[in-house]
């Protein structure tokens, strides 16, 4: 298994090679740089800054240069906000981010996954169709509809939670929930169509047959086979949510690094951009294999040697 | 001889055979969310078209009077606030006001002035929204007093005003017409390219195939958002350019479904025994081919649309997207979800109008997916 995660691991340093390429050409041939304002700078100190940020040389040079800082683990200065380096605009941004989508995260999984097999356990009642019809509501209202509707109805006219920032558990819930609530319909959705499957399967049938409880039969037996495309949904969706939403944490005013990717992009900040761009491109990479990885430990009949 | 052809043609009621479209069509009509969703989508589309054109405001008017009124079915101005603002109105005019009053929706302005009035002060009135056909009805011999009357203009807001004071019924329906404009166009934008992308990866087979699809999986780790954020900024604020951008990303999914459709027609026998015929590639492709991925790709596309229409929503809603004074959903959304304090209507009306357009448009392509592809379900 150790094996198969290195050379895993290993396959993935093409695609973020060439995600870390596309990036950064697609950002220069872009028109404006980040120097750009309002106010065209003088000329010379046009010069000067391009200079400063090594930008005077040729695109390929420049590339190379970014490429051999990278390997050593320097994403560069940031162009915009001058003082700081882009790693430690990331390490400031990046735990509240992960803390938000890993509650989320967790969320999701929890009550998605209840949802779903109580669904499955009672199909075609009224359970059943309450659940596909809070499943199809997740799906279709998009995050930046629920998101300021929660706001309107928890902030604003109940006041039972704070309305942005982060400050003490309260204001954790909106935006968990505002993160959470489509992942929540999709595992629910899922995790219904594999348990129905799963509950006719000749496993559960057997253990049935040899008179085990109810609960241990669904939750030991029949929810780790069905669990498994959820699971696999679970891995790019976990990455997005841990990198940060961009419209949850612009609405509810939270310092993650969803908002560098729209801002970056708006202003030029090359490498900023390209900072949030490798993070995202690792933590697919990362979650991709971890599913992966849990495939083997819940199916016993994959085995990756 | 004869006869038997006969009888047996008697015997066996006729049997008329069944399209695979017309069996669809059946199980369609059975499916009462998807045959609702359909009336609902003519109607949302017919807003679209038509709305704009039948709107009682144009959706870029100004009325500086009205800013953030709440949704209502009577007309505006309301009775209280139009002798208030016949006197605001009037502010500027140096009168002093000795009458203001309204009687059947008419109003009538009494002001004197010692230097003598001028019978252009009616236009303070008629600037004003709430005020039309202001005329002078007598000015006093020595000229210092004037009598005025004008028609109180009655308005009416159906979803109330934005920030700005412009109708948000007629903004809500001319974003119809934007966002499914884009969403068609971007769709058959992605419709286009992954069709044909994945027909030909799938139809060459082999290395063509595998580093075909190579490149789709590469771009599929792509940062999504990061990648249209980028087309954005490298096409500029142009709604048309930006969508075929959103198309060109979108075709991923087109692409793989296509080329798996393709690779299992390879193999059927009307392929193999036009390709025994000598028939060329691209004309197998054109005849065979891709019109029988036709159901998939219809399928697929009634569920890409909504997906292309909340991506642009999406931007919009960030201030990538449409750019003003024309509007669409996400825009609209995103300035309620500014001003939701103090006119929830802003918020509510665009946000209920995308959330039936998205319910029916998943509605439908789920009825669709089930009709056309019934062991799926």
């Amino acid at each position: 298994m150790l094996a198969y995660a290195i050379r895993r691991l290993l396959g993935a340093i093409p695609t973020l090679f060439f995600i870390i390429t596309a990036a950064f050409f697609m950002m220069r041939l872009a028109p404006g740089g980040p120097f750009d304002q309002e106010r065209a700078l003088e000329a010379t100190v046009m010069a000067n800054l391009n200079a400063t940020f090594g930008l005077d040389e040729p695109l390929w040079k420049q590339y190379v240069i970014y490429l051999g800082n990278l390997v050593q683990g320097d994403m560069g200065p940031s162009f915009v906000y001058r003082d700081l380096k882009v790693h430690q605009i990331l390490a400031i941004g990046l735990p509240v981010s992960i803390k938000l989508g890993g509650m989320a995260l967790a969320l999701a999984m929890l009550v998605g996954s209840a949802l779903g097999s109580i669904a499955a356990l009672r199909q075609n009642s009224a359970v059943d169709y309450g659940v596909i019809a809070v499943a199809t509501f997740g799906i279709t209202i998009p995050n930046f509809v629920v998101a300021p509707v929660l706001l309107l109805v928890f902030a604003l006219y109940f006041d039972i939670f704070p309305a942005g920032g982060l400050n003490g558990w309260q204001s954790y819930v909106l935006p968990v929930i505002a993160l959470s609530l489509p992942q929540i319909a999709v595992v629910a959705r899922l995790i219904r169509g594999a348990m129905i499957e799963a509950l006719r399967s000749d496993h559960v049938r057997t253990a049935r047959a040899y008179g085990l409880p109810t609960r241990m039969i669904v939750i030991k037996h029949a929810l780790r086979a069905a669990c498994l495309p959820a699971i696999s949904y679970m891995g790019p969706a976990a990455a997005a949510l841990l990198t940060g939403s961009i419209v949850v944490e612009q609405i509810f005013g939270i310092p993650g690094i969803g908002r560098y990717f729209v801002q970056g992009a708006l202003n030029r900040d090359y490498t900023l951009v390209m900072g949030t761009v490798i993070v995202v491109a690792l933590f697919v990479v990362i979650f991709n294999l971890i599913v992966d990885l849990l495939y083997a430990v819940l199916d016993p009949r994959v085995r990756y040697d | 001889m004869t006869d038997m052809t006969e009888v047996s043609a008697g015997m066996v009621p006729e049997v008329k055979s069944r399209s695979l479209w017309q069996t669809a069509l059946i199980r369609l009509r059975k499916n009462v969310a998807a045959m609702l969703s359909i009336f609902v989508l003519g109607f949302l589309g017919l807003c679209g078209i038509f709305g704009p054109m039948i709107a009682p405001h144009d959706y870029a008017e100004v009325y500086p009077a009205y800013v953030k009124v709440p949704a209502s079915i009577s007309a505006y101005p309301r009775a209280d606030d139009v002798i208030p603002e016949a006197q605001s109105a009037l502010r500027r005019a140096r009168l002093d006001l000795e009458l203001v009053e309204m009687n059947d929706e008419v109003l009538t302005v009494i002001g004197t002035s010692e230097r003598g009035v001028d019978e252009r002060v009616t236009r303070y009135l008629d600037r004003s929204d709430l005020f039309t056909n202001a005329r002078v009805v007598e000015v006093s011999d020595d000229g210092n007093r004037i009598e005025m009357q004008a028609d109180v203009d009655r308005l009416y807001f159906l979803f109330g005003t934005d920030a700005n004071g412009r109708d948000l019924f007629s903004r809500v329906l001319i974003s119809l017409r934007v966002s499914l404009g884009i969403g068609l166009l971007a769709a058959g934008v992605a419709l286009v390219i992954g069709v044909l992308y994945g027909a030909t990866a799938g139809f060459l087979g082999g290395r063509t195939d595998n580093m075909m699809m190579r490149v789709v999986d590469v771009l599929y780790s792509l940062p999504f958002i990061f990648f249209v954020i980028l087309l954005v900024v490298f096409f500029g604020r142009n709604v048309v350019l930006m969508f075929i951008a959103v198309g060109c990303v979108e075709w991923l999914d087109m692409a793989r479904i296509v080329r798996g459709q393709t690779l299992s027609l390879r193999r059927r026998e009307f392929v193999q025994a036009a390709e025994a015929l000598g028939v060329g590639s691209g004309a197998i492709l054109k005849r065979h081919i891709i019109p029988n991925t036709l159901g998939t790709v219809i399928i697929y596309m009634t569920l890409l649309i909504p997906k292309v229409i909340l991506l642009e929503s999406f931007l919009s809603f960030l201030g990538l997207g449409v750019q003003e004074p024309l509007t669409s959903l996400g825009v609209l959304i995103s300035e309620g979800a500014k001003n939701m304090q103090n006119a929830p209507d802003m918020l509510i009306f665009p946000a209920l109008t995308l959330t039936i357009l998205l319910f029916a448009l998943n509605f439908l392509g789920d009825g669709l997916r089930d009709a056309l592809d019934p062991k799926d379900r």
